[in-house]
């Protein structure tokens, strides 16, 4: 075996120029392929984590229907009761929230906001808004009459911390709701569609308001990460009373575009590695047909002397397989070097922030290395450099010992 | 000189097909990585062009003016300080494709069960008509017909959220320059569609007149919105709104890569991520390219020898490796660019991505991913294989023209 190994090295090496080039190709295509990967897997990872924990959370307890038209009798109800259930479950963090459109109208302007109603000391378990409060405190009174409202919308309503802001819209029933309220908290998300259009009342407040009783519209709820997501799917369904008049969903049913983007931009991806390796597949095949070709007359020989044809082809299937093997060695190495270095000093390039806002992503990216980022790229090269060689290793059936021989 | 490049033309191709393997191969790769470049790049191009082309129907206009504090407080206070009227009559003397003047406020839409915040837009239907994102192919009841018309024109997913239906009353809800509430009852005369549902759900358009009317608001509008030929190039649209509005004061003029930093910073990376992809691609091409030529002079170092050895010019010898190597690069690359073509021939109405339409609509993308394949991306492409493969080849070819003629024929395999 050994001897075999010996003798696919030395002949690799009667052509060095040509095997380094070949082998360059590999370590060029890796390198890229284990940096766009891993980049990847970095921006995907952020991607649904950011656009879930502002909001939406992993799973939520909803009325039926209410997902894809959210209106207001679409209630859950005992809704604080059952997220105080769902809290006693192992890991996973629950609070109720209702959600309403008003007018929002301060001395000066009005205008037409969402209302959240939440439970002040449980949201900020759920989600990321009570912590980027940036002025005065988030909500504390559990059916104190105040609101949080986005930084934009403050400055559009020209409201500061301890102004009034009054609130109309229609109740459950349909009749017409009102309320004032003072502000306590003003947050700054960054993200201007947020901090124009979102504010939160303590959820009793709501309740009384709008004349929801005991009612909300939603349970939302976080489990300790994606991977735990389905396994607590089936211990919230468990806890839900019998009737189907909630229902649970995952983040991917809440938002379908997260999952759809990914998938996308998978496809594009795909596409762009699938060109790099199919080009090294061809550099392979060009060298080792090369190869095969200048050693008709010593194959003949060898073949004159006994061995198989068959033996001929594994042996330059094995010259392929060291040349792969040092291509991936060298471009997860180099490649993982590099994506190391991004991953610790950041990458970006023009445009790169605008698009990451998008999607609530920061605009220097980090990509993720870990062990399948770095070795999927190589090891699907290697691959292709054996498959490439298939045909050069065939011709050597057809080789007839006497007429190579007799090759120059 | 002719006569010498006919030449090596002719010595090139004759050497291109002594060994034909190799030759096939190399075309191949090049063939390859010349349509991934066109075909992706045009795949590309048109996702970002749909992107722009749905942003920019949101009804901004390529150039729009606002008074200067509109865009960050959106309000009915910030109304252009100038009469609608003697802005229609600049705008009219302008050579543009369209353009409109709008009053776009947030507003309330109550229905008898529901209540939802949407974006009041008071439009004269004549000069909304050409760019307008309301599909008036598809609309249910009709769109408005003046700029007093007394109706109201919903997104269908708004009407489905607020139980309402077409010929229904819902009240609109705003506010006056006093902070007064305005409110007015609405009869529901149409019922849109539109290519991005975020649309359906956000707009509600009423007569430019009914609203000024609604609002309290006099001749005033709040934004206009100027059409050119070409949304990439709007200078010369910005220019002339600039010439035309010089005297005006109060009004802040943007164009709207301005408007739209995202879009505005897609649309001109997008220049730059051609050129990598076709860099990218060419190098992991290069590696084989430069092969195939060290491989081919390497055969033939005792025939470049005899050709030295009977005089031929060192620089001939480089010249007929250039040659070959780029002759080799003109038929991989028309070969190429071909297959690009054909295989965007059948697509080029559009591939259907609704599998993907939720994700495709967070980028801002319809579903229908129309290529496009623009002449300077192809050029582009090219030209670089063209110009980096000349560089790849000196090499090599330099190498050959350098040989000794005495050790290069005595030289045995």
């Amino acid at each position: 075996m050994w001897l075999v190994v010996r003798l696919a090295w030395r002949n690799l090496w009667r052509q060095p120029k040509r095997t380094l080039l070949t082998t360059g190709a590999m370590v060029f295509s890796n390198i890229l392929l284990v940096f766009m990967i891993s980049m990847q897997f970095g921006m995907y990872g952020l991607m649904v984590e950011n656009g879930l924990k502002v909001f939406t959370g992993h799973l939520q307890i909803q009325a039926p229907g209410y997902k894809d038209d959210p209106k207001m009798r679409l209630t859950v109800p005992g809704a604080a009761s059952l997220a105080g259930e769902v809290r006693q479950q192992d890991g996973l963090l629950a609070a109720a929230r209702a959600s309403t459109f008003a007018l929002a109208s301060s001395e000066d302007r009005t205008y037409g906001i969402a209302v959240l109603g939440v439970e002040p000391d449980h949201e900020p378990e759920v989600s990321s808004l009570p912590g980027l409060v940036k002025e005065g405190r988030y909500l504390e009174g559990a059916a104190a009459p105040e609101i949080v409202i986005g930084s934009t919308l403050a400055r559009n309503l020209k409201v500061g911390l301890g102004d009034e802001l009054t609130l109309l819209g229609s109740g459950v029933d349909g009749s017409f709701a009102a309320a004032v309220v003072d502000i306590v908290g003003i947050f700054d998300t960054g993200v201007v569609d947020i901090d124009r259009s979102i504010s939160a009342i303590p959820l009793e407040t709501f309740q009384d308001v709008f004349f929801m009783q005991d009612t909300a519209h939603m349970v939302v709820i976080t489990t300790p990460s994606l991977e735990h997501v389905a396994a607590a799917k089936l211990v919230v369904e468990d806890l839900l009373p019998p009737g189907g008049e909630v229902v649970v969903h995952d983040w991917d049913a809440l938002e379908p575009g997260l999952k759809q983007t990914i998938k996308a931009d998978i496809s594009s991806a795909v596409f762009t590695y699938f060109i790099l390796v199919v080009l090294v597949a061809f550099s392979v095949l060009n060298t080792q047909t090369m190869s095969v070709l200048e050693r008709t007359h010593e194959f003949g020989i060898v073949m004159a002397l006994g061995l198989k044809p068959g033996r001929l082809g594994r042996l330059v299937l094995l010259e392929s397989g060291l040349m792969g093997a040092m291509g991936a060695a060298f471009g997860a190495l180099l490649g993982g070097l590099l994506t190391w270095y991004f991953s610790v000093y950041g990458f970006t390039y023009p445009g790169l922030e605008e698009m990451a806002s998008q999607f609530n992503l920061p605009g220097r990216m980090y990509p993720a290395v870990t062990v399948p980022s770095v070795l999927l790229g190589p090891a699907v090269v290697f691959l292709f450099s054996l498959l490439a060689t298939i045909y050069p290793a065939l011709k050597l059936n057809s080789l007839r010992p006497v007429e190579a021989m007799r090759a120059v | 000189m002719n006569h010498i490049v006919g030449v090596s033309a002719q010595l090139a191709w004759r050497n291109l097909w002594r060994n034909h393997r190799r030759t096939i191969i190399m075309l191949g790769a090049i063939s390859i990585g010349a349509w991934a470049m066109i075909f992706l790049t045009a795949l590309t191009q048109g996702m970002v062009t749909d992107m722009v082309k749905d942003g920019l129907s949101v009804l901004p206009g390529h150039v729009q003016v606002h008074h200067p504090d509109f865009r960050d407080d959106p309000t009915i206070v910030n109304t252009i300080p100038v009469a609608d009227s003697d802005l229609e009559a600049e705008l009219a003397k302008g050579n543009f494709t369209a353009w409109s003047t709008r009053v776009r406020v947030p507003a309330v839409v109550m229905s008898e069960r529901e209540t939802r915040g949407v974006t009041l837009l008071g439009v004269d239907p004549e000069q909304e008509r050409a760019f307008t994102f309301v599909d008036l192919e598809t609309i249910d009841g009709r769109f408005l017909e003046a700029p007093d018309d007394r109706g109201l024109i919903l997104g269908r997913k708004l009407v489905e959220t607020l139980e309402t239906d077409l010929g229904k009353r819902v009240v609109i809800m705003s506010q006056d320059p006093d902070n007064e509430v305005a409110d007015r009852g609405f009869r529901i005369v149409g019922v849109f569609r539109a290519e991005l549902p975020g649309h359906e759900e956000t707009y509600a358009l009423i007569g430019k007149q009914t609203a000024q009317e609604l609002l309290n608001i006099g001749d005033r509008v709040t934004e206009v919105a100027v059409f050119g030929d070409d949304f990439r190039d709007v200078t010369p649209v910005r220019t002339e709104v600039d010439a035309l509005l010089a005297d005006q004061d109060g009004i802040v003029i943007q164009d709207w890569p301005e408007l739209d930093r995202y879009l505005g910073t897609m649309l001109s990376a997008m220049d730059g991520f051609v050129l990598i992809w076709v860099i990218v691609i060419f190098l992991a091409l290069s590696f084989g390219l430069v092969n195939t030529l060290m491989m081919a002079v390497f055969e033939r170092v005792r025939e470049i020898g005899v050709m030295l050895a009977l005089g031929m010019k060192p620089g001939a010898i480089l010249w007929q490796i250039v040659v070959e190597s780029m002759l080799l690069l003109a038929i991989g690359l028309a070969i190429g660019n071909t297959l690009a073509w054909l295989s965007i021939l059948p697509i080029r109405d559009g591939l259907d991505l609704s599998i993907v339409a939720d994700g495709m609509e967070m980028m801002g993308v319809s579903s229908r991913l129309v290529p496009d394949l623009r002449r300077e991306d192809v050029v582009l492409a090219n030209v670089v294989v063209l110009i980096l493969g000349f560089l790849a080849s000196i090499v090599p070819a330099w190498r050959a023209s350098r040989f000794d003629p005495i050790e290069a024929i005595t030289k045995v395999e």
